[in-house]
């Protein structure tokens, strides 16, 4: 089965050890959950997956279907299907959604071949649509005096767009109000299918009754201690994140 | 927000990057002296009042120091000794299209000037070198009245038009550049469009340095009688040469009552060319001058398009876009002076500037204790790429007694580690990353130059933004 393997995987943030042996498996068309308190590592995950810069991977591998990616650029990563929805999408002034995504879908088309522009707004209007994302969305400025709920369903509408084989979605809930919440994850269901991994990062349970995942796993300083079913994930918001720390006895190793 | 320190760059020239044989009837030969004038007097056939203006001009010029302690010390490079000042095919400006050599048609090609653009030249004003190759005025502009010649014709066959506004939007002595433009100047329009009369095409001038140590001097003049309305667009591109080039160039426009002026340029230098201009504008009542003015390239160009709002309720308008790439200077801006009451003007500039580039605004605006009602927006945005790039605002805003509004804002930018990363995980190379986010920054002026420029420009600073990061 074609999946994300992290093995092992130790990340420093300068001298600091944020990552401290992690090991994980997304298989094409799951849908895994990490769960943790804040400072755990997380984010950190997802942007170590995605490529990002300031980190440095000082032990462990990344996996995507057999081939390891960590030596890849970032734009070499997400052109072979690394989705990452960031937590704080960056706005990027006077570039509008439409020529953004064009240049995205763009990049991803063999040397020589040009986006046919009809075919492709067609699309990114069927998309905006299920998205329920207004037209004249098009023609803002990437993130630009978006609202928190706006800059997420951009997020979601990208990841349609870009069709990735795996996608992390980093707090995607934080910031939303219940109604939003539902829109992206209404958005997120509909793009759940046999050809996706999805790997959600998340603080609070909410989200996972609207994207109800597979699998859980909880996230404590750096490496996971605890997986399971959906079920985890109500333990969790019942019994709290001291819970599971009090059950994982210190140093622990992998 | 964290801003990455980048490797220093290669820019790509390739764009630019080529010439051919020289081939040139007239030469004046290396050096300034009242010979190099008389000779291109004779040459070009001038009347003797022009001989006079251009040898008074030649003495200012001379009288006049090195504008280097307000501007820039890379000034003291040039030596006026080593440049060529005179230089022309002699052939008379060819009337069609069938005409023009076979080389600079391969020239355009190089360009990529696009196909549909290629009708626009049917009437167009091409320059290279020194003398107008290229001047066929459309039939249907020519039917209205308007005159669109070479600035030699137009002081010969036009002198009651030309000898009146000649010289006094910008006199010889306003700078040193512009007294060495007023001695030496060839090439460049002369338009001339009758009351009342709407210029429907924009009438357009393609100027070309070809030819090494070689100084291109042309000299504009523009005079929209009242009521008109014409657009002019001219664009450069040079080739690169090993040593410094010289184009020092004077534009005068005279917008009278009620008529409308946009001046548009789009200059692509080479790395070594010192690029001088002077451009001024005279609004009239109710009249309105627009400048949209790109400088991408160049060693130094020092530029400040200017206003002066000389009748009530006239209007003036400055939009500038400056790249800066590695190793050069854009020093540009504007002036706007009011000299009437109820006069607007705004002024919006934005540059960039990559690797060790620097770009500098310079403006002037200046409203009197007398006026009433006058009105300024000056706004600045500045856009650094590098850690070593550079750039700097010097507003001069003079406004004397009251019921005046003026309003200035400046910012300076940078695009973030976080941007680029960004972008990077939708799938962009960095490089695209970068010039989708330049492109972005100037996305809002870009719109307002016409169609076939605005594409020009996005695929110049695409090419200057693919080389700047690595």
């Amino acid at each position: 089965m074609k999946s994300l393997i992290v093995k092992d995987l130790h990340v420093n943030i300068g001298d600091r050890e944020i990552v401290k042996g992690l090991s994980l498996e997304v298989e094409r068309g799951k849908v895994h959950a990490i769960m943790g308190p804040n400072g755990s590592g997380k984010s950190t995950l997802a942007k170590v997956i995605a490529g990002h810069p300031d980190y440095a991977v000082t032990g462990g591998e990344v996996l995507m279907d057999g081939e390891n990616i960590l030596a890849m650029e970032p734009d070499e990563r997400a052109r072979k299907g690394v989705f990452l929805a960031f937590q704080y999408p960056m706005e990027i002034p006077g570039v509008t959604i439409a020529n953004f995504l064009r240049a995205a879908v763009q990049a991803r088309m063999p040397e020589g071949e040009e986006l046919e522009a009809t075919e492709y707004y067609y699309r990114l209007y069927e998309k905006m649509d299920a998205l329920e994302i207004p037209r004249t969305f098009t023609s803002r400025s990437v993130n630009e005096g978006f609202s928190g709920g706006e800059k997420k369903r951009c997020e979601i509408l990208q990841m349609a767009m870009l069709a990735p084989a795996y996608a992390v979605l980093d707090e995607t809930d934080s910031g939303l109000d219940i109604d939003a919440l539902k829109i992206v994850s209404n958005g997120v269901n509909t793009l759940r299918g046999p050809d996706v991994g999805i790997l959600l990062i998340t603080h609070y349970q909410r989200l996972l009754d609207y994207i109800v995942p597979d699998f859980v796993h909880v996230m404590v300083n750096g490496k996971i201690v605890l997986s399971g079913g959906k079920e985890l994930a109500l333990e969790l918001e019942a019994r709290g994140y001291d819970w599971v720390t009090k059950d994982e006895p210190e140093p622990a190793t992998v | 927000m964290p801003v990455e320190a980048k490797a220093q760059i290669e820019i790509d020239r390739t764009y630019g990057d080529f010439s051919y044989p020289e081939q040139h009837a007239y030469d004046a030969g290396v050096g300034l002296t009242p010979e190099t004038i008389e000779y291109i007097v004779d040459v070009k056939g001038e009347p003797q009042w022009i001989r006079e203006f251009r040898l008074k001009a030649l003495e200012t010029f001379q009288s006049k120091p090195m504008p280097t302690h307000w501007a820039s010390k890379d000034l003291n490079v040039l030596n006026f000794d080593d440049i060529r000042y005179y230089l022309a095919h002699g052939q008379r400006p060819t009337r069609s299209w069938d005409d023009v050599p076979a080389e600079m048609k391969e020239t355009f090609e190089r360009l990529g000037i696009p196909e549909q653009e290629r009708k626009f030249l049917a009437g167009v004003e091409a320059q290279f070198d020194s003398e107008a190759v290229y001047s066929n005025i459309k039939k249907a502009v020519g039917d209205q009245g308007v005159i669109f010649v070479g600035s030699t014709d137009g002081l010969i066959k036009h002198p009651e038009l030309f000898r009146k506004w000649f010289g006094k939007v910008i006199p010889t002595g306003d700078n040193k550049f512009s007294a060495l433009n007023s001695a030496v100047f060839s090439g460049g329009s002369f338009i001339y469009v009758p009351p009342g009369v709407k210029v429907k095409h924009p009438l357009q001038a393609y100027f070309r340095i070809n030819a090494e140590n070689f100084g291109q001097f042309e000299r504009t003049l523009i005079i929209a009688d009242e009521g008109s309305e014409v657009m002019y667009m001219e664009g450069c591109t040079a080739p690169k040469f090993e040593t410094a080039t010289l184009h020092s160039a004077v534009v005068e426009l005279v917008a009278m009552r009620g008529a409308k002026i946009q001046y548009v340029t789009v200059q692509n230098w080479s790395n070594n060319v010192f690029n001088l201009v002077t451009k001024r504008a005279i609004a009239h009542e109710e009249a309105e001058v627009k400048w949209i003015d790109c400088n991408i390239g160049s060693r130094l160009t020092m530029k400040y398009p200017g206003v002066v709002l000389k009748g009530r309720k006239a209007r003036g308008e400055v939009i500038s876009i400056a790249l800066a790439g590695d190793g050069q200077h854009q020093d540009t801006g504007a002036k706007m002076i009011h000299a009437a009451s109820e006069t607007t003007s705004n002024i919006v500039s934005k540059s960039i500037s990559v690797g060790t580039g620097r770009a500098t605004y310079r403006g002037m605006v200046h409203v009197p204790r007398h006026l009433k009602g006058c009105k300024n927006n000056t706004e600045c945005d500045a856009l650094l790429i590098n850690t070593t790039s550079r750039t700097d605002t010097y507003p001069a805003i003079t406004v004397r007694g009251t019921g005046n509004a003026v309003q200035h804002e400046a910012s300076v930018s940078q695009i973030s580690a976080e941007q680029i990363f960004y972008m990077q995980q939708r799938g962009l190379t960095e490089g695209q990353a970068m010039s989708l986010s330049v492109n972005g920054f100037v996305n809002d002026l870009v719109r307002q130059f016409p169609m076939e420029y605005s594409v020009e420009l996005k695929r110049l600073i695409d090419l200057e933004m693919e080389g700047s990061v690595g």
